[in-house]
């Protein structure tokens, strides 16, 4: 297990990821595969995304990107072309489908629900009627008490 | 035999802890002083044996002594004698020894400090810490034993992961568990407190520096390991929203609330379950961190040991402790009622909605760091949640956040005046806009990400010294600043220092150049405004690595402003590559030089990337934890801690 570690990192591992022979010499769909590819994660690695990665899967699936750009392919169609090929693991960015939309949603309805109840705190905070002044138990009188006598 | 006297330390400092977990916490419920005050020492005991322990995991580290099984597995004679040191904590069983090392210290600080605690409280704090500690003892003890031997030692070890041998790296993991393990110190008193039933300003007071001290190295720790990914992996990527990082991350955004919430509940006596729910929650976020880290559940790049017993160990932990807090706040959170009374606007208010974007953005990082094994195990579908997703579901949070801060900085408490901080605020804004302004015209993408985050930056710098200017009043007394209580100062620079972090992640991120092609020798070209040459490469010999070292000289308008050396090394031992990028650090920039593999028609690859602000990310965090530290210095909280101990000696030559 150690040793096949060893090789993942060796095979990913930061050094130079896209190599100049595979830039494209348009510099507009270069830049579309760029930002294309920082979307897609590269399949062999542990979180890292093709662009970034120095493994030779994430290299044929730049070139692949790459070669569907220079076919006339458009944004969609490119990473459409991937997941049909590699499932919906190779995004980055999940879709909304299915139970998916929970995951997207979620930050944005705890925040509703916390600006609620925080709303009904502070309302009731500022309705609520200041307290008299605390009492101290007996106890608490007690040890005052014996405070006071050690000072004098 | 010193690995045996170290193991036999560790035994000890179980049993130690297990005696502090029962004995004073029976003391603290019938009341007898005797069994109460055994906390104390038990924590002296515990701290000093567990130090002990580790001082001989770190011999034998030292020293290379290849009969350890550990030492073998991740150490070697020719590594540098930092790395040896560094080695300790580089691994799973030595980071866990650092682990149950610094809740100890923790301990034993609380025991030390904690004077002018109430007895019971105080013994209750220790009995809940000590069992924290128990449960890790044994963690260590049975499932990742740092001191086991090797039957025929070899005569050399395999090395440390060379992306480890880095002095960034070196410091990282301390100061981040210091972070994580403080916070236990906050769990610790907030399970004591709702035993005794009694949350009020003085526990408050008590809390807040441990959780400013935690808080301060979290920030540090999480500064220092973003600054590693940057120079050391070879992109200059600073944040990869990874499980590991995202691990560290949640406990600091649930530490940044609770600072806030202690704050209501210390000065108005509001907030008081809330602000017990986060500590559980912050330490529970600790564990989770530890569990994910060690577990293997997740993939990461960090992950080292991916060991399911170990994993289901630290669930245990994980599922006993803020399972069983939780319960007890459910039973007892009745009891605590709020006394402050606060308008709607207020600085309590602006707390609240502080507290509400800090936890929801800690939510949202938990919510897409688990979502892979929740779609998983409930829908059967294997899918990734990358950094796409946390940038667009974590940032308008922050964003939010940054927008209130100035304005609720500037609240006073109880009845705040918004129109009044507004006004303060009015030159502040101008500026923000103006800069934002400017940087929209500069600029040639268009994207608006630049002029929003440099907008934000400064915004939060300009509503930093708006909140210190307007202490000075009308008096033009500017000597008045320097009187302020350092808690002012701290507030004014950590916040100050976020915006610093915003301006620069934004400019990294909107405004990166980078350049990567075949380089021929002293052939120039140019990049933005630069001109690179590359004018050699050699190959270059370390103590334990070997490496190809290009030389590049960097030019603006005809005159050199650096000669880099990046590097590109292989380590034998371990048969791994690296990348030593050099850079040229600046005020404004950075300039990222990356030397690859020689090409075949002559000539290396070279990666060239201008990074604009990207000194500015550590530079703010920097500043938060300075901000951190001037709070901690304030004499507010010196004076409550050597309170008892001044009161009787200046009683003395009076009677």
């Amino acid at each position: 297990m150690k040793r096949f570690l060893v090789i993942l990192l060796f095979l990913c591992g930061p050094a130079l990821a896209v190599q100049p022979d595979e830039v494209l010499p348009d510099p507009a769909q270069e830049a579309r595969a760029r930002e294309i590819s920082q979307g897609l994660r590269c399949l062999v690695c542990q979180n890292e995304n093709i662009d970034d990665s120095n493994a030779s899967l994430a290299r044929d699936l730049r070139l692949l990107v790459r070669e569907r750009i220079t076919a006339g392919d458009s944004d969609d169609e490119v990473v459409a072309y991937l997941v049909d090929r590699y499932g919906e693991f190779v995004l980055l960015r999940p879709t909304t489908s299915g139970w998916n939309w929970l995951l997207w949603a979620a930050g944005p309805l705890l925040f509703l629900f916390a600006m609620g109840l925080g709303g009904v705190y502070i309302r009731s905070r500022s309705r609520a009627e200041a307290p008299s002044e605390a009492v101290l138990s007996p106890e608490e009188q007690a040890r005052l008490r014996d405070i006071l006598d050690d000072n004098r | 035999m010193i690995n045996e006297l170290g193991h036999f330390a560790l035994i000890l400092a179980a049993l130690v802890a297990c005696v502090q977990a029962v004995v004073p916490m029976i003391g603290a419920h019938k009341r007898w002083p005797g069994w109460m005050a055994v906390a104390e020492p038990a924590a002296t005991a515990q701290f000093l044996l567990t130090l002990l322990s580790f001082a001989a995991l770190m011999h034998a580290f030292i020293v290379s002594d290849f009969s350890l099984r550990l030492v073998v597995a991740n150490s070697h004679s020719a590594k540098p004698l930092l790395y040896k040191i560094s080695g300790v904590w580089g691994n799973h069983e030595g980071s866990m020894l650092l682990w149950v090392l610094i809740l100890a210290l923790f301990g034993a600080l609380a025991a030390w400090f904690g004077g002018n605690l109430p007895a019971t409280l105080r013994a209750r704090v220790l009995g809940v810490q000590a069992m924290v500690g128990v449960a890790f003892f044994a963690f260590i003890l049975f499932t990742s034993n740092p001191f086991l031997r090797m039957a025929v030692p070899p005569f050399d070890g395999q090395d440390l992961n060379p992306l480890l041998q880095d002095p960034g790296l070196a410091f990282h993991p301390p100061f981040l568990y210091l972070g994580y393990v403080g916070l236990s110190l906050c769990f610790s008193f907030a399970a004591a407190a709702l035993i005794e039933g009694r949350v009020d300003a003085a526990w408050a007071r008590w809390v807040r520096p441990w959780t400013l001290l935690s808080w301060v190295f979290l920030t540090i720790g999480i500064a220092l390991g973003s600054w590693w990914a940057y120079y050391e992996l070879g992109w200059g990527g600073f944040w990869f929203w990874d499980p590991v990082e995202n691990a560290s991350f949640m406990p600091w955004l649930l530490a940044a609330a609770l600072l806030h919430s202690a704050i209501v509940v210390e000065k108005r006596e509001a907030l008081k379950s809330w602000t017990i729910l986060l500590a559980i929650l912050a330490f529970g976020f600790s564990l989770i961190g530890t569990f994910i880290v060690r577990s293997g559940v997740l993939t990461s790049v960090h992950a080292f040991a991916t060991d399911p017993e170990r994993g289901v160990f630290i669930l245990a932990i994980l599922v006993i402790f803020t399972g069983g807090a939780l319960t007890l706040y459910a039973a007892r959170a009745g009891t605590m009622q709020a006394k402050g009374v606060f308008g709607v606007v207020s600085r309590e208010s602006a707390l609240v909605a502080n507290n509400i974007l800090l936890a929801v953005a800690c939510f949202v990082v938990f919510v897409g760091t688990l979502w892979p094994l929740v779609a998983e195990m409930l829908f059967d579908r294997k899918l990734s949640v990358g950094a796409p997703f946390f940038d667009m579901a974590f940032t308008p949070f922050m964003v939010l956040l940054g927008l209130i801060l100035p304005v609720g900085a500037l609240l006073g408490w109880k009845r705040g005046k918004m129109g009044r901080a507004l006004r303060q605020l009015v030159p502040g804004f101008g500026l923000a806009v103006a800069v934002a302004g400017l940087v929209w015209t500069m600029q040639t993408g268009r994207s608006l990400l630049g002029p929003v985050g440099l907008f934000l930056g400064t915004w939060l710098v300009a509503g930093a010294a708006t909140d210190l200017l307007t202490r000075v009043g009308r008096s033009r007394d500017y000597a008045r600043l320097l009187r302020l209580p350092r808690a002012d100062w701290g507030k004014a620079v950590a916040h100050g220092g976020l915006g610093v972090t915003m301006a620069g992640i934004a400019g990294l991120m909107a405004w990166q150049i980078e350049d990567i092609r075949a380089a021929d020798l002293n052939t120039p070209y140019t990049v933005g405004a630069f001109e690179f040459e590359l004018l050699g490469v050699q190959r270059v010999q370390g103590p334990n690595w070997f490496a190809d070292r290009g030389e590049v000289s960097v030019r603006r308008d005809g005159a050199e402003i650096a000669h880099l050396y990046p590097e590109k090394r292989t380590y034998p031992v371990a048969r791994m590559p690296t990348t030593e990028a050099a850079i040229h650090g600046g005020f404004w920039r950075d300039i990222y030089v990356v030397i690859g593999d020689a090409q075949q028609g002559g000539g290396w690859t070279v990666r060239v990337y201008l990074k604009p602000l990207a000194n500015w990310i550590w530079g703010g965090a920097i500043l938060m934890a300075i901000g951190g530290a001037l709070s901690l210095s304030d004499r507010r909280f010196r004076v409550a801690a050597g309170a008892r101990k001044a009161v009787p000696a200046g009683e003395v030559p009076a009677e």
